[in-house]
């Protein structure tokens, strides 16, 4: 079959295309990686070329490290993230093992209820949401994010998760119910460790919104003490509008953990993609 | 024992099972104190006006002022209108281009596909902020990038600061959120094209179906409902996007408001901005019209497409 279909003209074609593209997508990323390493002569001097012994400068990293508070900021993303992440994950397993395990009256009304997040934007609710905080007395703690991400994320956790979980074998757990096991040991001790893989790929999904938003920072966290690091990385820019080297420094510093955990992850992602989680 | 007793006997032994409740329970409270809730919270808030301090329920009011008083109509009209625009640029570019990558990577035998799939997703990862600021100074006439770079294919002569100028600027931020999100279709198409059956594609071959005619033909109509797909997902993101705009322009969405869209514009009205002070129901009589926006689009492709689209699936 792949004498019939594929010839060389056509591969070095796809990959041509492919070739492009990839440059397309990177170039933008290599572009601002390479000149935050040069001194403010060599980014205007020679933009594409890389960083030689001539114009190579680390001006626009000690201004970063100078000026901002970006580790405080950096640690109020990563508290945000991992806080939020651990209550999708928990309370989104428990949902979607409640949905796919026990049959109930209203079960698939509860499933159409959940998944009404997953098109309609919590966003759109934002008034109420920033009503509802100031009256709780939560503006400007990062419990209103994580409080605000953990909605935006269960949907489509719960969704994912319940798919993964219809297929664990009914043997199992009822083997274990045999054994005696409460429905709670049969959940954390039986179902969750089968069904991780899904959650990983569920995790990733829910991390990369909620680390890179910009809106409920904003709205809900601008204060010094709370603020994350995309919007700490926002404001800062916006202040050093001239000064290059930082500017430059400051995105790189700002794309280096992301790109360094899909690095990491992109197998897992990927596979949770393709393997049709999200269909 | 006959069934109907059996039936009655675990009934009476399990009364209420709990654990169900329990197992529930955190999601749906946390999902809808933060989501359901404050969603119909706005939906009413945008009922009413505060006059003196105290909510006064007015009806359609802010939405007759929305739609008809020139302080506000005119911005939105122009809002809904760019709006509008952003996704035809998506659908009209990110979407083929996604398909075409996927087609591309699904080809058998094709080496190196993981690294082009790992590398073409990298900007769907990077936030806003990083991607705004990074396309600003690349299209900046005072580093020259942009320029440099049209000079090798000699096209020096059509460069202008294109998100400086509001014919442009508009257009030039839809394609960097393109080149920001062409993994997604990417994605979600290549799984598609991944999961067509062997044998379909065997038996295309033996009716001499190959190439271009095949991927027409035969895998085209296949993932036509992935395509629906992402396009209800590019609609609901379009309706909704702010974070690009609001990096790259600013809130005000200059120049002149010509990259103003529903999401930026409801920022404004919310918070207010410069001499415009802010307005809760206003904000959230726009809110609610892009609520209705994008349920709207959402009910289009639930009834229309995917009960069309269903006869091709397996």
């Amino acid at each position: 079959m792949s004498t019939a279909t594929r010839s060389l003209p056509r591969t070095i074609g796809a990959h041509a295309i492919l070739i492009t593209y990839t440059v397309i997508a990177l170039f933008p990323v290599i572009l601002v990686v390479m000149n935050s390493f040069k001194s403010r002569a060599g980014i205007f001097g020679a933009p594409l070329t890389p960083p030689t012994a001539k114009t190579f400068d680390l001006i626009g990293y000690t201004t970063v490290f100078g000026q901002g508070d970006f580790f405080h900021y950096f640690q109020n993303s990563l508290v945000v993230t991992v806080a939020s992440l651990f209550f999708v994950l928990l309370f989104g397993a428990m949902a979607a093992f409640a949905l796919s395990e026990y049959r109930f009256r209203g079960n698939t009304m509860m499933g159409l209820y959940l998944a009404l997040g997953i098109m309609i934007p919590i966003r759109l609710g934002t008034v109420a949401i920033l009503q509802l905080m100031v009256a709780s007395g939560l503006v400007n703690t990062l419990t209103a994010l994580i409080l605000v991400y953990t909605a935006q994320g269960l949907p489509l956790a719960i969704f994912i998760l319940s798919e993964f979980m219809k297929q664990v074998s009914n043997d199992l757990k009822n083997a274990g119910r045999i054994d005696g096991l409460s429905e709670y040991t049969i959940f954390f001790r039986l179902v969750l460790p089968l069904v991780r893989p899904a959650m990983a790929t569920v995790a990733v999904f829910t991390m990369i919104p909620i680390w890179n938003d910009l809106w409920f920072p904003l709205i809900l966290a601008p204060s010094e003490e709370t603020k994350t690091v995309t919007l700490g990385a926002q404001l800062f820019l916006g202040q050093f509008v001239t000064n290059w080297n930082a500017i430059l420094a400051a995105l790189s510093l700002a794309i280096l953990p992301v790109l360094i955990l899909y690095v990491i992850f992109s197998r897992q992602l990927i596979r949770g993609i393709t393997s049709g989680a999200v269909k | 024992m006959d069934t109907e007793t059996m039936a009655a006997e675990t009934r009476a032994k399990r009364p209420i099972r709990w654990h169900v409740g329990v197992f529930l329970a955190p999601a749906v409270l946390v999902y809808t104190a933060f989501m359901i809730l404050p969603l119909f919270g706005t939906l009413q808030l945008s009922l009413f006006r505060n006059i003196e301090q105290t909510q006064v329920f007015v009806g359609l009011g802010n939405f007759r002022t929305l739609f008809g008083d020139p302080n506000w109509s005119v911005n939105f009209w122009n809002a809904l209108r760019n709006n509008v625009w952003f996704f035809i640029i998506h659908m009209l570019v990110q979407n083929p281009i996604g398909i075409l990558l996927a087609a591309l990577l699904s080809s058998p035998k094709l080496r190196f596909t993981a690294f082009y799939r790992t590398a073409i997703f990298v900007p769907t990862i990077l936030s806003f902020v990083i991607v705004g600021f990074a396309w600003k100074l690349i299209l900046s006439p005072i580093w020259g990038v942009a320029p440099h770079l049209m000079d090798f294919v000699g096209l020096k002569s059509f460069f202008t600061p294109w998100l400086g100028k509001e014919q442009y600027a508009l257009t030039a931020l839809s394609l960097v959120s393109v080149w920001q999100f062409v993994g997604i279709p990417m994605m979600l198409i290549y799984a598609a094209l991944l999961s067509i059956p062997d044998e379909v594609i065997e038996a295309a071959e033996c009716d001499g179906v190959t190439g271009m005619a095949q991927f027409w033909k035969i895998k085209l109509p296949l993932i036509l409902p992935s395509i629906g797909i992402i396009s209800i997902l590019t609609f609901v993101g379009n309706f909704n996007a702010f974070d690009l705009i609001y990096t790259a322009q600013g809130a005000l969405a200059g120049p002149n408001y010509s990259t103003d869209i529903l999401g930026t514009f409801l920022y404004r009205a919310f918070f207010g901005f410069q001499l415009q002070v802010g307005d809760p129901n206003m904000g959230a009589a726009i809110a609610t019209i892009m609520f209705l926006i994008i349920l709207a689009g959402v009910c289009v492709y639930l009834f229309l497409v995917q009960t069309r689209l269903r006869r091709y699936q397996f």
